[in-house]
Formats: C-alpha cells, structure tokens, sequence
C-alpha cells in the first residue's frame, strides 16, 4: 500500500479545492459562486479522507493538517492540470470538466479497491463527483456550443488545458490503480460531451508531466500554496 | 441584449414533507441547469429529497387589487371550518 498513491488523490483534491475556492464571490453569478464554492468544499472533505488516511499509514505523525500546509511545493503529488490558473470561467469549467472526466473512472476504479478504507474513501467521493463531472459536462456542451465568443473561449481552454490530460494517465507503482487503464472510458466520455460541445480536440497528444511524481511543478503552485499556508505557517497555533 | 439568464421557482420536498413547498428563486439558461443550481443553492444542508423548478414566468398570480373580493366573503363563514365535530381518537393526525 503506498502512501504517496494515497498523498497524489488528497493533493489533487487539495489544490483543485483551494483553486476553486478562489472564484468564492468572484463567478459571473450567484448560483454559480454557490455551486463552485460547494464543489470546493466537497474536495476538501475528499482531502481530508485521503490525506488523513495517508498520514496514519505513513506513521510518522502526520495529519491531513500538516500535509497540507507545511510541504512546499516540490513534496506536493498533484496533476499539474489541477494547478493551472483559473484565468477566466471557460478557462475554469473546461479544467474542471477534463479533470472531472478522469476523477470520475478513477474514483469509480478505487471503489474496488482491496484495502476497505480506500474503498470507502471511493465510495463515498464518486458520488460527489458524479455530480460534479455533470455539472461541468452541461457546463461545456452550454459554452461550447453556445455564442461565438463563448465557442471560442472554450475551443482556446481546450487548446490551453489538453497538453495536461495526458499525465493523468501515466503511471507508476505508487498508483492505487492503474491509471493508462481509464484512458478509453474518459475517451468516450470526454470524446462524447466535447463533440456535443462542438470544440475540437488537439491532434498533438504532447503532455507536459512532473507533477504527480513532484518532480517539476508548473510556477503556478508556489504562488498558490503561498496564500493557502500563510495563515498556519504564521501562526501554527492558530484554532478555529 | 438582456444578459440575465431566466428566472425560476424552486419547489423542494423535505425529507418528512408530503407536498413540494415554494422556498425561493434563482437564476438559470434552462431547466436542467435550474435543477443543478437548486440542489447547490437550496439543498445543501439536506432540506430535500426531491426538486421542482418552473419558469417564473410560467406563474400566475392572483391580484393583490382583488384581495376584497377573494378573501373577505370568507371573513363571516366559520361554519366551513370542520371545528364542530369530535374527532375520534382511533383517527390519529388529521
């Protein structure tokens, strides 16, 4: 059982959360402010299964807390799709709706999983999912093929955010699954909802790669990880 | 160009309610999204176990101006209310 399989799933959930909670008053309406602040939230729950589960079985004492906020940026094990800026809403939806795409197979993957408690973490996470990977589904086919502008803010977020899909699916001993397994069942899901959307995927299947094996993060994390860990680095006592 | 989006009603049934009951309005392209932003907007500390959304405009309202003639007639007819019965205890909740 490897711990560092278990630090990558809490790590993407942690920085995709943070990342969508920096839309909290900012999205283009309220319902929208309210959904993405709830999907936030619901990847901060999921971080704390996973990294609360990582640090019991890692055994040196670590909490979810401490996993989160006082590792820098090269010990964190997150896609680098899920550190990308938020830049604009389409920017935003099609990150979530790729990610959502891949979270989804591989929750679904962990749910039978050997180990009971990651099961259980599966079981429990694939059912906020699902409804996230259908709200950002709607949200894609809706912007995709809506207006002019709103086609061409999504045919350049798909541009921008394609060369981050495929280390999704690359993989190594520490996966909890294999990962190059769920690439045709994302295929047709993704395939199917961006032909709805009538975006065009990239013929170039270059991935840019090194976050989920921490070797080389994309600028973006350091910045992140700054605002999210002042407070707790500051002041470690600080409650709450 | 009007850059709103629509409005709808939201009709939430709680998890003990018989009937959907109004609670509030919100924004939305159409009626699936309307779905999606109840559940986010209206659901999220477990008020439901089922949604109905309507297109706002799609409501009839009566007028406040007939307020007179609708409701006053009612005032003096205390016997339509079924308060001069005994109700069995064998009945349980009416």
């Amino acid at each position: 059982m490897s711990v560092n399989g278990l630090i990558r799933l809490g790590d993407n959930a942690l920085v995709l959360g943070q990342r969508l909670s920096e839309w909290c008053g900012h999205a283009p309406a309220l319902e929208e402010d309210i959904a993405l602040a709830n999907i936030a939230l619901d990847f901060i729950g999921q971080t704390q299964l996973w990294l609360g589960l990582a640090g019991e079985r890692e055994g040196l004492g670590r909490t979810a807390d401490t996993l989160a906020y006082t590792r820098d940026a090269w010990d964190f094990r997150n896609l680098l799709m899920v550190e990308q800026p938020n830049r604009d809403f389409g920017v935003t939806m099609m990150r979530q709706f790729l990610f959502d795409s891949w979270h989804f197979e591989a929750l679904t993957a962990l749910t039978h999983h050997g180990d009971v408690e990651i099961s259980a973490i599966a079981q429990k996470a694939v059912k906020e999912v699902t409804y996230h990977r259908e709200r950002s589904t709607d949200a894609v086919v809706a912007l995709g093929d809506g207006t002019e502008v709103s086609h061409k803010r999504m045919q350049s977020a798909l541009d921008r955010l394609w060369p981050y899909v495929g280390e999704m699916f690359t993989g190594d001993a520490d996966d909890l699954t294999d990962m190059a397994a769920l690439r045709p069942a994302f295929d047709a899901h993704a395939g199917a909802a961006l032909d709805e959307a009538t975006l065009t995927r990239p013929t170039s299947d270059f991935a840019h790669q090194g976050g989920k094996t921490g070797v080389r993060h994309s600028e973006h994390l350091g910045h992140m990880l700054a605002v999210m860990q002042v407070l707790p680095r500051n002041y470690p006592d600080a409650t709450w | 160009m009007k850059s709103e989006w629509p409005l709808w009603e939201v009709f939430i049934r709680g998890q003990h309610g018989l009937s959907h009951r109004h609670v509030g309005s919100l924004h939305a392209t159409d009626a699936e999204h309307a779905i999606q932003n109840a559940r986010d907007v209206y659901t999220r500390r477990k008020e439901g176990i089922s949604i109905w959304v309507v297109p706002a405009a799609h409501i009839t309202a009566s007028s406040p101006d007939d307020k007179g003639a609708f409701y006053d007639p009612a005032d003096d007819k205390v016997y339509r209310h079924p308060s001069f019965f005994n109700i069995p205890d064998d009945v349980g909740a009416m």
